[in-house]
């Protein structure tokens, strides 16, 4: 299933295959908005270059010691998906670039009996040649027959997309780390069962060896020892050392688990650092005595058949073992699994996915008011995944210590210099910092920072980006590297939660991250790296989670009274924001804009010629800055008021958004300059529920494109859609009568979209009923397909609807006629127009949701507005309340005629949910207006 | 398609036109009915409703089972069952000030010949009597002598502890149709076509028996009694099939008013029309009655008519209140009467004075009329529409609530929760002034705010 935007990607691509490089040297001609019917060109999804495959795959491959590089398996299995694209020769760049990350400082060859716990390395991998991008997650695999007892493995998310890779790899790293350490636990049960195995073997061995040895010294009494003698005690000498041995590998695999267990991922990482720092210290005294043992077991064939013969690691004609026998299979199919969920998840454009993940983050946000219109699958996913991640909190004490312990182990960063030609791409090294520097470098900007700035939630979008100090290391084609090392406040992470502190952290992110984008902007390299491409090993990731914890508090705290309309706003501001990806941000493109230096405020990134250097990017770190505004208006209600009636136009109106490019771009760098904050925090909380990893389930996303789709038809080819829809979004119970089936489901599904839920269960659509209806189905539906019956025992069916008519709009399908009250408001108009440029299913879909959660965010502030429905003082009367009610209605939430009711059902259902939220028995009721219907005919 | 004939077929299509329905449309600005709460527990046609406090209610019906609902929030408390066959009368049972048990009882009868008293809080059955011979049809409790009584083929007088402490003899294979307390320990009983009191005497230094005394017998009816109800504390009312209405002194049994004719077509018109319209008698059957201080409303057949006990005549009518027969009325503080019927729907009426109206555009013509309503043997000389204006008030149609899909059995109203109906399509719906109850819901929603510690306000 292929969502949209892929199809249009690639249907155009060979026509567009150098021209994206072509734009960066046009700067005036693209400094407009992109306009979606411009030239081809400017097509935002005009594909790159020309991949030789047709989508987007997971490739798996392994450095055989054996064969060199070679393929294992891609996912999807389908030949059609990487069609000609060499997937031998790929595999050979991908694992050359990890053969000399993972063993930085082993020396190739050497079999250490110590086990390196070697992390997993992320790297982001161009090939032009081939057209292919590709996320590479290396790791390794112990094999007790394989050299060195390692066997390097890497997983490969290859796209055509560069944008798409450099975009999402905080979300790829983080998948694929699932499916790593998924594979890696598998493994470290498969090698402690072989390494217990060879246990026995060895002793088994060792007896055999040792009652030789006594007859030989029996035999040979004379006092002195045959070559063959000292040969058996030799040997015998070395089965003891290789036992020692091999019961050390035992325990170091196995004590694994239990100090990942112990400091969760948090110590894991620095303990791991230390053993693997004891490793390198032990290796050099047992170097040489491995291949010898299993070269003697090997030739010893009178083993027990319970026992497993030893091999020669030097035999190259064995068969080694493969990535399922490595693993578990259980695991391995697990590992599967989560690739292909990957695969999934990962699927379609790049703006798409930006905008679903912001989708989300946002919907996260709103908890109070996403029920009306979200699918329910969603929402329950993210109750879920907020149950998950709660439990991160007790983590919030370790950084400190860890950070020390990091400090002792610097990493090697190895430059690619080999490939130079060809990768034209970045590596990304993590790199471990002696933070002090940076921390000086903190301090001043925070100083420097004007504190008056949290009040303008702008801002407030800008901070969180924690870098974690990792360090970026760009390699160019030709240039030398550079390293933009990075480094975040640890300080602050140890401090309780509290409003002011979580100010306090923003606002230190944020100068970092100003700090950062300068030091990038102004360094001769020719590549720019978007400042997500932060450091995965755990320990960064970890470092971080003391933020999810806080966060998490955020979303609790502001969900309670936090007035999404900000949100709203800046969802709605953003909302285009994939539209200006500017293709001139290619990485590794050197153009003369780009060694301008940038403004040192991210802000003025927006200057007209100026190449935005950093892509559209996910939105997540709102969390933050929303708990700023929300503090600030929770102390005063009244500016909560001002700032909802002081919603610039744009705003609240979608349609009137592309105006500006300035404003877009803003944000849009806002957003880019704080991602990785945020984007650890999905990482972290997904990771501990991996089930719920994926919202928006993808059977669902063909249905809301088909509704969409359908949706679209309705509001062309009904003049009276309007208050067809008016109906449903007021809570009045829309029938649709036909006589075939089809037809009635297909509109039943397509409109509703427009229902809002009762709770989070499922929406109040019954899609077709053929028995005269009741009171109790409009209580229960609020869209009801209706089957019209051409014989006199529908009769009763007809009387029934007539009679219940004031509980029901009648929407004929065979007559083309709807009987509803009249609709005179503007916000269906803007929600259905018949003039909609939109062509899209799932454009108008979101189009819809868009608006929805505008209105939601109506009825959120209404319901939640104290004064408007309790009287300020005791003295006040009913009447002053009803009408300080009306006049904020109309004057603060802008709403015409009939849409005061569309808000006032909404906050209805606000309301009862609100109450309802705590165990009780909540019955639906059925809300009524008596106004009188009109008859719309074609 | 607006309006909705239940059984359009069954009626006389000439009459519905000569005094159509009226109806009221979408727009009801005064009603304030608009939200709705449907409750479901009945299998069978509901028929009881009776109110227990503030907030609760118990139904019953041919099911057989009590069902105990909280008002507020329609949530169903409690569902006794007990008894085999439908339930025929529900009454409370109130408990004594000075008992020491406050536990809210009810007393149910069923045509299982039993008699069960429940405790509406523990939800349990208290006891049970069987010992009928036949079907109680009505329950009455006297509480100042601290006794109930049953009627059925006999009268029985029970005290609390369910013991029989005296009855009559077989009075009728009819059984007694309605029971209702007068003054002076009396009873008054309808039983077919008679009106008969009874006086309970109760245990006094003589004897400790108590024993139930037939003290007369009223005989004016013409048909059925069918309803019997108190007006205050000097007269009640009674209405018969045929729709004769008499209004009896409370202490002397006398006759005090009667009124027959103002809705009996049959008295006024002429042979022809008689003959044509004599197949339809049963709509001028009187069902129900309610009071209040001037006036007694009378459900008549299909119609509503208000008479006032003081001008002794009929001050208000809607010949056709409902498509079919009305069932149950109540009046509520607001000068608003609620009638239900077999139609299914419930309607909301206003009782306005209409003396202007009626004095401008015939001044004389009202005198005229004015004569006419109080000999009302004078025949043919008014047309409809002049008899209505001889009317001094109207009774204007508000609102109508359409919900149940069969006759609407009864209503109860309570004064903060709305309106409870039930009906024969086994449903009770809960009607609610929309906009208080959203009111509510604000006042709860920021008392969970402020619980939660989550309301911020500024002085």
């Amino acid at each position: 299933m292929i969502s949209a935007p892929d199809v249009v990607a690639f249907t155009k691509e060979d026509e567009y295959e150098e021209e994206p490089y072509n734009e960066p040297a046009l700067p005036e001609e693209y400094s407009v908005p992109l306009f979606p019917f411009a030239s081809q060109g400017a097509n935002p999804w005009s594909k790159l270059s020309g991949a030789k495959f047709s989508r987007d795959f997971i490739l798996i491959s392994e450095f055989s010691e054996q064969v060199g590089p070679q393929p294992l398996l891609t996912i999807p299995n389908d030949t059609k998906v990487f069609g000609t694209f060499d997937l031998n020769y790929f595999s050979l760049r991908i694992m050359s670039v990890d053969y000399q990350a993972s063993f930085v400082g082993h020396p190739p060859g050497s079999a250490y009996p110590k086990l390196n716990f070697v992390e997993d390395s992320k790297v982001v991998l161009g090939d032009s040649k081939e057209g292919a991008f590709a996320y590479v997650h290396h790791l390794t695999l112990y094999d007790l027959e394989a050299r060195g007892f390692v066997r390097p493995f890497c997983m490969a998310y290859i796209s055509a997309d560069q944008h798409k890779i450099m975009q999402q790899f905080q979300e790829l790293s983080a998948e694929f780390s699932k499916a790593s350490e998924c594979l890696k636990t598998g493994n470290r049960k498969a090698f402690a069962g072989e390494l217990e195995k060879k246990l026995r073997d060895l002793d088994y061995t060792r007896t055999v060896l040792h009652t030789e040895t006594e007859i030989q010294k029996k035999a040979n009494d004379k006092g002195f020892y045959s070559s063959q003698a000292i040969e058996k005690a030799n040997e015998l000498a070395s089965v003891e050392k290789s036992i020692i041995e091999h019961q050390d590998l035992l325990k170091q695999i196995r004590s694994y688990p239990y100090r990942k267990l112990k400091g969760s991922d948090l110590s894991a990482g620095a303990a791991e650092g230390s053993s693997q720092d004891q490793a390198g210290q032990a290796s050099t005294t047992s170097d040489p005595d491995e291949p010898v043992d299993t070269e003697v077991y090997a030739s010893r064939p009178d083993y027990t058949p319970k026992l497993i013969k030893a091999k020669s690691t030097k035999c190259f004609d064995k068969k080694l073992k493969t990535l399922e026998e490595l693993c578990d299979t259980e695991y391995f199919t697990q590992t599967l699994a989560q690739l292909s969920h990957i695969e999934h998840m990962f699927r379609g454009d790049l703006c798409y996915l930006l905008t679903s993940q912001i989708d989300r983050v946002l919907l996260q946000q709103q908890h109070i008011t996403n029920f009306l219109f979200e699918d329910f699958v969603e929402v329950a996913d993210r109750v879920v995944e907020k149950e998950g991640s709660a439990p991160l909190e007790p983590s919030q004490d370790r950084p400190p210590s860890r950070s020390l312990e990091e400090c002792l182990i610097p990493k090697v960063l190895i430059s690619v210099g080999s490939y130079k030609s060809s990768v034209e791409s970045v590596l990304i090294k993590m790199e471990q910092e002696l933070g002090n520097e940076y921390k000086e470098v903190e301090v001043t900007e925070v100083s420097n920072f004007d504190p008056q700035e949290n009040l303008d939630y702008l801002d407030m979008d800008m901070k969180g980006s924690i870098s974690s100090g990792e360090s970026i290391e760009v390699l160019g084609t030709e240039k030398s590297t550079s390293v933009l090392p990075k480094s975040d406040s640890q300080a602050s992470l140890t401090v309780p939660l509290s409003p002011q502190v979580v100010r306090s952290k923003a606002v230190s992110h944020r100068t970092i991250s100003e700090d950062s984008i300068e030091v990038l902007s102004t360094c001769p390299s020719e590549a720019l790296i978007p400042e997500d491409f932060k450091a995965s090993y755990p320990s960064a990731i970890n470092e971080e989670e003391a933020y999810p914890d806080d966060s998490e508090g955020a979303i609790h705290f502001e969900a309670s009274t936090r007035p999404p309309a900000l949100g709203e706003a800046e969802e709605g501001s953003l909302e285009n924001a994939p539209s200006h990806t500017d293709s001139s941000c290619c990485i590794g493109k050197e153009t003369d804009s780009l060694l301008v230096p940038l403004p040192t405020s991210a802000l003025k990134l927006s200057d007209d010629n100026s190449v935005v250097s950093i892509p559209p990017q996910r939105y997540r770190q709102k969390d933050p800055g929303f708990h700023v505004d929300f503090t600030v208006e929770n102390v005063h209600p009244a500016s909560r008021d001002n700032s909802s009636e002081s919603f610039p136009p744009y705003e609240l109106d979608p349609s009137c958004l592309p105006a500006s490019r300035d404003v877009s771009k803003t944000s849009l760098d806002n957003y880019s300059d704080s991602t990785s904050y945020v984007s650890s925090v999905a990482s972290t909380s997904s990771h501990r529920t991996p089930s719920s990893a994926h919202p928006t389930g993808f059977s669902s996303e063909r249905h809301k494109k088909r509704a969409g789709q359908n949706a679209l038809k309705f509001i062309r080819q009904y003049p009276f859609a309007h208050p067809a829809i008016y109906s449903l979004l007021s809570g009045r119970t829309l029938v649709v009568l036909g006589e075939d089936e089809t037809i009635v489901r297909k509109l039943v599904t397509a409109l509703s979209i427009f229902v809002p839920n009762y709770g989070r269960y499922a929406k109040p659509v019954k899609h077709w009923v053929s028995s005269p209806l009741h009171i109790t189905d409009f209580q229960k539906w609020k869209l009801i397909g209706l089957q019209r019956v051409a014989s006199p025992a529908s009769a009763g069916t007809l009387q029934a609807l007539s009679r219940y008519s004031r509980y029901t709009s009648i929407l004929d399908l065979d007559n083309k006629t709807l009987r509803c009250p009249l609709y005179r408001g503007t916000l269906v108009p803007r929600l259905a127009d018949h003039r909609t440029q939109i062509k899209r299913g799932s454009t108008y879909y979101m189009h819809v949701q868009s608006m929805l959660t505008q209105l939601c965010s109506k009825a959120f502030l209404y319901t939640f507005c104290h004064h408007l429905h309790l009287p300020a003082q005791d003295r006040e009367t009913q009447e002053l309340v009803a009408s300080r009610q009306m006049s904020f209605l109309k004057l603060n939430l802008g709403l015409v005629n009939e849409d005061v009711k569309v808000v006032q059902y909404l906050a209805e259902l606000l309301k009862l949910q609100y109450i309802q939220e705590s165990p009780g028995i909540g019955h639906p009721v059925l809300r009524f207006d008596y106004v009188p219907s009109f008859l719309y005919k074609i | 398609m607006l309006r909705w004939l239940i059984g359009g077929g069954r009626e006389p299509q000439g009459l519905a036109e000569k005094s159509p329905l009226q109806t009221i449309g979408e727009e009801q600005s005064q009603n304030p009915y608009t939200e709705l709460i449907v409750l479901k527990a009945h299998h069978d046609i509901v028929r009881f409703l009776v109110q227990l406090d503030d907030y609760r209610f118990a139904s019953a019906g041919d099911d057989g089972i009590v069902v105990v609902w909280n008002a507020q929030t329609g949530e169903k408390l409690l569902e006794l069952s007990g008894h085999t066959q439908k339930i025929t009368a529900i009454i409370p049972f109130p408990s004594l000030e000075s008992c020491e048990e406050k536990n809210q009882l009810i007393l149910t009868a069923s045509a299982d010949r039993t008699v069960i008293v429940w405790d509406c809080d523990a939800g349990r059955q208290v006891q049970r009597i069987s010992s009928f011979q036949s079907t109680v049809k009505c329950l009455t409790v006297l509480q100042r002598l601290d006794v109930w009584l049953s009627g059925g083929n006999d009268l029985c007088v029970w005290n609390r502890e369910l013991e029989l402490l005296c009855k009559t003899s077989h009075l009728s294979d009819t059984g007694i149709s309605a029971l209702i307390e007068i003054p002076k320990n009396c009873v008054v009983a309808a039983i077919g076509k008679e009106l008969i009191i009874f006086r309970l005497v109760a245990p006094t230094e003589e004897s400790l028996e108590w024993n139930i005394l037939e003290v007369k017998r009223l005989l004016d009816h013409q048909d059925n009694i069918l309803s019997l109800v108190n007006v205050n504390d000097l007269s009640l009312v009674t209405g018969s099939h045929v729709g004769e209405l008499i209004i009896w002194d409370i202490l002397d049994w006398t006759m005090q008013a009667y009124e027959r004719t103002y809705w009996d077509p049959s008295l006024q018109l002429d042979t022809q029309q008689e003959i044509k319209l004599c197949q339809k008698s049963n709509d001028i059957s009187i069902h129900h009655f309610t009071c209040d201080e001037e006036n007694v409303f009378a459900a008549v057949g299909r119609g509503l008519y208000v008479y006032n006990l003081q001008l002794k005549r009929v001050i208000a009518c809607q010949k056709t209140a409902h498509d079919s027969r009305v069932l149950h009325t109540a009046k509520l503080p607001s000068r608003q009467l609620i009638s239900c019927s077999e139609d299914g729907s419930v309607r909301i009426w206003e009782l306005r004075e209409k003396q202007q109206l009626a004095a401008e555009p015939v001044p004389t013509g009202f005198f005229n009329m004015w004569g006419f309503g109080r000999v009302n043997k004078q025949a043919n000389q008014p047309v409809k529409k002049q008899q209505e204006n001889a009317a001094l008030c109207s009774l204007e149609l508000v609102g109508d609530l359409i919900g149940h899909s069969s006759a609407v059995e009864m209503f109860l109203y309570f004064e903060d929760h709305g309106l409870v109906t039930c009906s024969a399509d086994h449903l009770i719906i809960l009607w609610k002034n929309g906009e208080q109850e959203s009111g509510l819901r604000s006042l709860k929603l920021f008392q969970k705010l402020e619980e939660n510690g989550d309301l911020y306000l500024t002085g």
